[in-house]
């Protein structure tokens, strides 16, 4: 049943009346500051609301004077609590999406549910795709039918570039890749942008926001990218060192809200953005920073001994991830900083840190290699003075 | 002497214009100071590499090539976003072509001075050898030659970039994919990049046509400087096609392999690894005068016949310096 709402939010009821008293005062004292002056949709749906980033997101977006109502949406209940938000246990996969959404009165959906892997340990790949691919349809089919939806967001990823030695070091919003990817994560993002420029051509009336991340990173990750770099010992592809990018969580939760607001003055937030921190971290900087030693082995052998980790269910690294860490993607920003008007607080290397820090030392920590070659450093004088 | 068929070019005679040239050298040695070698920076080289350094402290330099390994094995040094590492580069890998460059192809640079000071430049150079040394050649001719010590960044095939380690060093030495995104990007943030147009078709010709200029492509390097407003260097390199005597292209093998072509010289493959040493050819790098493209109005960058125009002008403007220099060049080795 759709409608059922979680136990969490009938406990919280109480919390919700309080912040919609709360919200006027903070409103009318906000209303000459500059961030206070964002005026969001009044009833913001957020699909993806069980994972880590979607949580958080939601909470943040409960603290925000202008949003009436939030509501989180996921096929399963969430881990964590949602400051008091509203969730719905909904599969977006299910056409019951539309009485949620007409139900409610949704005036502005996130749609952040669209990943690589599935939730928790239901289903495999295949659930994935199909919450990705199903779920965009059945949700812009219900946006569709509901003549208040205002502005659509969705979470898209970089991904959509692929990752190949043929294409431009760098891709601007604009660049289509010379080989598009032919299955996977990369290949459902594709489709569901497809599906996402199909409703924009059909609903012109709503504002269509697609932001591209790059790889989202920091202390609470819960990404195959954060689960390799906490690796030991980090396999790499022997004569590969891949451009990363990295977006930290909360530039990631900051943007979404922007997009998700009315666009400030000289701004302008529909359209497709790549969201992505300043600067590049090549992959044997990041094994040396995080303190992991690497493993190069032969591109054949990383290949095949991912297909057997996901045959026998050990892992979930998928094939385009193995080609991310080969070629490495880079994004241009302008866009993200000229149109949308966004700014992003961490660089990449800041971002990096900060996720390095959240996961203690490696085997080599950067501090002991550093210390080591200043011992070094000071026994080599010592030993030339006694030469002289 | 084998050499190719030299066609004289120029209406005038030799003795003057060779005349004309040394007073417009004087002309501009008396104009710009002459700046002081690169290698006299102190700390600006790696241990080991400048022997007229040996006088100075060379504890310093140990504590400098100490801290360079420091920031290295800790990974705190920066890339940019096409993944050139210009630490690596210049400490590292111009150190190693170094000798390559000095004493081995004694290359000579003419006209480095053409290439600006600051702002984008987009060298456009001759490609031949059979392996790409000419574009690395060009890097260190550029590196250590020019007075504001500017960095080339090359357009490069996208073999390079399939290849394992190749692909690698390529990036961070500054190299990127030929493609019009790229240079386009490169020359807005006022980088020098080069850029040598034959591709393929110049570097894996076969030796009698050595100093033929191939097709320029489809002129894609026009559009790009014309769309920058970037001055267009001409650069010819002469030397580089003697290295590798290409006497035959083993093409089943090379389609095998995926190569665009497959070299066969007198001594490769026949003697192994030892036949893969290039010839001791003696080299000269000449930039001449730059064309400029900013006087060109938005629209032009759309132009076919103005590109197909500039185009033939700098492939011509190429040529006719290969022959001159080829006519003034002793002979092959000194």
């Amino acid at each position: 049943m759709a409608g059922a709402v979680h136990k969490s939010s009938q406990r919280n009821t109480d919390r919700i009346a309080w912040a919609a008293t709360s919200r006027h005062v903070r409103g009318r004292a906000g209303d000459d500051g500059g961030k206070e002056g964002l005026i969001l949709g009044k009833v913001v749906l957020v699909t993806g609301a069980a994972r880590q980033l979607g949580g958080r997101y939601v909470r943040r977006l409960q603290r925000d004077p202008d949003v009436d109502r939030v509501i989180g949406v996921d096929a399963v209940p969430p881990e964590h609590h949602l400051g008091g938000a509203e969730f719905l246990k909904a599969d977006i996969r299910h056409p019951a999406i539309a009485k949620v959404l007409a139900e409610t009165g949704v005036d502005t959906v996130v749609h952040m549910d669209i990943h690589g892997t599935p939730l928790g340990s239901r289903g495999g790949r295949s659930t994935a795709k199909e919450t990705n691919v199903i779920g965009t349809m059945q949700l812009l089919g219900a946006c569709q039918k509901a003549p208040h939806v205002k502005r659509l967001v969705v979470k898209s990823s970089a991904s959509v570039y692929g990752s190949a030695p043929r294409d431009p070091a760098v891709f601007t919003e604009t660049i289509s890749p010379k080989s598009l990817p032919s299955g996977g994560f990369a290949k459902d993002v594709v489709e569901v942008e497809g599906y996402v420029r199909g409703f924009a051509r059909r609903r012109p009336d709503v504002a269509v926001c697609v932001l591209r991340f790059a790889n989202i990173l920091g202390p609470c990750a819960d990404s195959p990218l954060a689960e390799y770099f906490s690796l030991p010992v980090l396999p790499t592809v022997l004569g590969y060192d891949p451009r990363l990018q990295f977006v930290h969580e909360e530039d990631a939760i900051e943007v979404l809200r922007i997009a998700a607001a009315e666009p400030r003055r000289g701004t302008l937030n529909s359209g497709t953005f790549n969201i992505a921190g300043d600067g590049v971290l090549l992959l044997s900087q990041c094994s040396r920073r995080l303190g992991r030693p690497t493993l190069p082995l032969l591109l054949p052998t990383v290949t095949w001994a991912g297909s057997m980790l996901r045959s026998l269910g050990i892992t979930d690294f998928s094939p385009e991830q193995i080609r991310m860490l080969t070629h490495g993607r880079v994004v241009r920003t302008t866009q993200m900083r000229e149109t949308l008007g966004f700014e992003p607080a961490y660089t990449t290397a800041e971002t990096f840190a900060e996720f390095a820090r959240s996961r203690g030392p490696g085997l080599l920590p950067p501090e002991t290699v550093s210390r080591t070659v200043d011992r070094l450093a000071a026994l080599l004088p010592a030993a030339s003075a006694q030469t002289q | 002497m084998a050499d190719a068929k030299v066609i004289p070019f120029g209406e005038e005679p030799r003795s003057r214009r060779r005349a004309k040239r040394s007073a417009g050298a004087a002309r501009s040695a008396a104009l710009t100071p002459v700046p002081p070698p690169r290698q006299e920076e102190p700390g600006a080289t790696a241990p080991g590499e400048a022997p007229e350094e040996r006088g100075a402290s060379w504890e310093q330099r140990l504590a400098g090539g100490l801290n360079f390994l420091r920031r290295r094995l800790t990974g705190e040094y920066e890339v940019d976003d096409f993944g050139y590492d210009e630490e690596l580069t210049d400490q590292v890998m111009m150190s190693a072509l170094r000798p390559l460059y000095e004493k081995y192809f004694r290359v000579e640079v003419k006209g480095v001075e053409n290439i600006p000071d600051k702002g984008g430049a987009l060298i456009v150079a001759n490609h031949s050898g059979t392996l790409p040394l000419d574009g690395l050649m060009l890097q260190v001719a550029i590196h250590d030659q020019h007075p504001a010590g500017r960095h080339l960044r090359l357009l490069a095939a996208d073999l390079v970039f399939m290849l394992p380690v190749v692909n690698e060093l390529a990036r961070k030495a500054g190299h990127t994919l030929a493609c019009t995104e790229d240079a386009e990007r490169l020359l807005e943030r006022g980088e020098v990049v080069g850029v040598m147009p034959e591709g393929f078709k110049g570097v894996g010709k076969p030796f009698s046509d050595r100093y033929r200029l191939q097709r320029f492509g489809r002129g894609g390097f026009v559009s790009t400087a014309l769309k920058s407003g970037a001055p267009i260097v001409p650069c010819s390199i002469v030397g580089a096609e003697e290295i590798y005597p290409m006497i035959g292209n083993a093409r089943t093998l090379a389609r095998l392999l995926g190569f665009p072509y497959f070299p066969i010289t007198p001594t490769f493959p026949w003697l192994g690894p030892l036949g893969a040493v290039p010839l001791p050819t003696k080299w000269t790098i000449q930039f001449g005068e730059p064309i400029p493209t900013d006087g060109y109005p938005a629209e032009a960058a759309d132009d076919p016949m103005l590109m197909f125009n500039l185009t033939d002008q700098v492939r011509e403007t190429i040529q006719h310096t290969l022959y001159k220099l080829l006519v003034q060049r002793r002979s092959v080795f000194f």
